[in-house]
């Protein structure tokens, strides 16, 4: 078998070290196995404590109305729809890295794909909060869905961006759930087949469908994931591009460019790579897992990073050139006056934009900065701050200062609550990665034993000599040897 | 649902495998099963298996979600309520491209993968038997069927000829039930205990 398949020289193995199968299963499977340490459980609780901190700031917003947010007349979309976009756009890695990695026959998305997928299932939960408590009537949400109602029945706009945006956030979310759990069955059945506490036996049991590994079952598997694979990817572009339509199909100045839907899917995989390196970083070393989440893994996470933050610097410096070249003066203006112009009001948060998002990525040209962990796990909070940065300066600088002056806001902060929503979703967000790392492997087992025996052997052999012992040497040892 | 007995032999390196599921098709036994701990290429070929038709299935889902989206907006907008927004034609397709793009995506996903739970009769609660609860492991299970003219004997040790560890008769339900996997134990611990 292995004549028939070519591995190249120069590539890295995937999973480092020398494991058999059952190895495998042992280490993804003992983290979830054993009993959760002090660390997971610290995390854990601030979680839930600000998942608490959520509820009731949201409890606050219901009970008292939208008002309770700083939102006004003028600032109708503030901190909510910032957040929103913000977590969408952090879902998308998971989805690229699943789905479009998989196309590509990227071997190295098995170490990192179901991490990201159960982020980006969080995230979207996390950003269809907003939409959703935003409504203020959140009892009346249901009205957003076509239903057959009394009142004509009165059919929604399916002309409007917004509700577009219903569709593809729906949509996304279920597909990536069903991509995600899916590909969870088989490493749930051998999760069921080691149990041996009770609990663990029915949990799994029942998770685990019945699985048993019959070739023609994952036949079947094979073509569900690699059809789902096809479905995901136009559908995670579509998402963003939803998103970006949002605000693209409007005519407020700031807003109202072409540029929008790619500049828009490329920043929300910049982030959602970000995102990735933060949570696995961790990850990787609580659960002891770096020889699957390997230092390769980071490297090729932070060439991603450099490449679509550089993809978003384009679509700045594109989007501000168009302003001026169009010769719109309220293009112009929103984009000099709102945002170039640091001593506006919010001019500074266009360039803690610039500066997270286009200036610091540029570190990772150097090979020694993609592989040096700690300046990994900084950048990745500075990325996701950055990317924060620039969905609010979309937002609000583009509408505090609307086509009447005399309407022009005065200045935006948050309350409590408006702030205490978001840390919720961060609650959110981490109690459910919190669980999902205990009761979950974090790994997915099935496809890491599946790329196991192109574990790098030839690399190990060749340019991995090369490397270790120096050209040199390695030249003197083996080419005169005649095997080159 | 029938119990039925099996010559079941172990595993360990599918470059073991392969050659052996040739030879055992080629002497003429036949092959109920094999189970594996992750997807091995090629196999459901080597044993004979025909194509899933699964994409076939995604497509026929997804043309069923384009045809619902246009049709029912078609119906909404023009038909049942027209509603006049900013001068715009009623018929207004291109602006119904996302969320027909968006249902086409949502049909064929989820119409395949109720379809495979289905075919493959996935479900909670589903209880199934197989022969080795190493093989979610690392351990490929083939199991050949036996029927009242097999030489079990023989087949043993035909198996253990083609490279097969532990080949032993065994029994199994075929088919699924409805349980817990904390309650009763599985025929395959019975089994191997006894």
């Amino acid at each position: 078998m292995a004549s028939l398949r070519y591995e190249s020289q120069v590539r890295q193995p995937l999973v480092d070290g020398t494991k058999d199968y059952h190895q495998v299963t042992e280490d993804i499977c003992r983290p979830v196995e054993a009993k959760p340490s002090r660390l997971w459980w610290i995390g854990f609780l601030v979680s839930v404590a600000l998942l608490l901190f959520g509820v009731v700031s949201v409890a606050m917003e219901v009970t008292y109305g939208t008002g309770q947010w700083n939102l006004n007349r003028t600032i109708g979309w503030g901190w909510d729809i910032t957040n929103f976009v913000w977590w969408v756009g952090i879902g998308h890695a998971g989805t690229l890295i699943s789905a479009i990695l998989l196309l590509f026959r990227q071997g190295w998305r098995t170490g990192v794909n179901r991490a990201a997928e159960a982020m980006t299932i969080f995230a979207v939960m996390c950003a269809g909060q907003f939409p959703i408590w935003h409504m203020g009537r959140v009892w009346n949400a249901f009205f957003v869905l076509p239903y057959p109602n009394s009142r004509g029945p009165l059919w929604v706009n399916f002309n409007s961006p917004l509700l577009w945006d219903v569709f593809a956030i729906s949509t996304y979310f279920t597909v990536s759930l069903l991509f995600w759990y899916s590909g969870l069955i088989p490493d749930m059945a051998t999760l069921r087949d080691r149990a041996k506490k009770k609990g663990a036996k029915m949990f799994y049991g029942i998770a685990a469908f019945g699985w048993t590994g019959s070739t023609k079952h994952w036949q079947r598997h094979e073509a569900l994931s690699l059809v789902l694979a096809g479905l995901s990817t136009p559908l995670v572009l579509s998402v963003h591009t939803i998103v970006s339509f949002d605000f693209a199909t409007s005519i407020v100045p700031g807003w109202h460019t072409t540029i929008f839907p790619p500049y828009f899917v490329a920043g929300a995989i910049f982030s959602g790579f970000a995102m990735v390196q933060t949570l696995l970083l961790v990850t990787r070393k609580v659960l002891s897992l770096e020889e699957y989440i390997t230092l390769e893994h980071i490297e090729v996470m932070n060439k991603v990073i450099v490449l679509t933050g550089s993809i978003v610097g384009i679509a700045y410096l594109t989007e501000l050139f168009m302003a001026w070249y169009s010769a719109v003066p309220y293009e112009w203006y929103a984009f000099k006056e709102n945002r170039l112009n640091l001593n506006s009001p919010y001019g500074w948060s266009y360039w803690i934009m610039m500066g997270c998002n286009v200036l610091s990525p540029q570190i990772f040209w150097f090979r020694k900065m993609r592989r040096n962990l700690f300046v990994t796990f900084f950048m990745s909070i500075l990325v996701n701050i950055g990317m924060w940065f620039e969905r609010f300066v979309i937002i609000v600088t583009s509408i505090y200062r609307d086509y009447l002056p005399s309407s022009w806001s005065t200045y935006y902060s948050p309350t409590i609550w408006e702030i205490g929503f978001y840390l919720g979703t961060f609650g959110l967000f981490f109690t459910c990665y919190f669980l999902f790392s205990k009761y979950f492997p974090v790994i997915a087992i099935a496809e890491i034993k599946h790329i196991l025996k192109k574990n790098g052997s030839n690399f190990k052999q060749g340019m991995g000599q090369v490397e270790s012992e120096s050209l040199d040497t390695y030249v003197a040892k083996h080419v005169e040897d005649g095997h080159h | 649902m029938s119990v039925q007995k099996f010559v079941v032999g172990n595993f360990y390196d599918e470059e073991v495998l392969f050659p052996a599921v040739k030879k055992v098709r080629r002497a003429g036994y036949k092959i109920h099963d094999v189970f594996t701990p992750f997807p091995i290429h090629g196999l459901d070929q080597a044993m004979g298996l025909r194509d899933t038709s699964l994409h076939t299935a995604g497509f026929i889902y997804g043309i069923t979600g384009t045809s619902t989206a246009v049709g029912f907006i078609t119906w909404a907008l023009t038909l049942d309520w027209p509603i006049n927004f900013g001068g715009k034609p009623f018929f207004a397709l291109p602006a119904w491209i996302p969320v027909t793009f968006e249902l086409t995506v949502l049909f064929a996903a989820v119409g395949m993968v109720l379809t495979f739970c289905y075919l493959c009769q996935l479900a909670p609660f589903v209880k199934k038997d197989h022969f080795n609860p190493r093989s979610t492991d690392d351990t490929f299970v083939m199991a050949l069927e036996c029927t009242d003219a097999t030489n079990e004997a023989e087949a043993i040790k035909f198996l253990e000829s083609v490279g097969a560890q532990d080949v032993t008769v065994m029994e199994k339900e075929t088919g699924w039930w409805l349980g817990r996997y904390d309650h009763d134990t599985m025929r395959f611990q019975k089994s191997t205990n006894a």
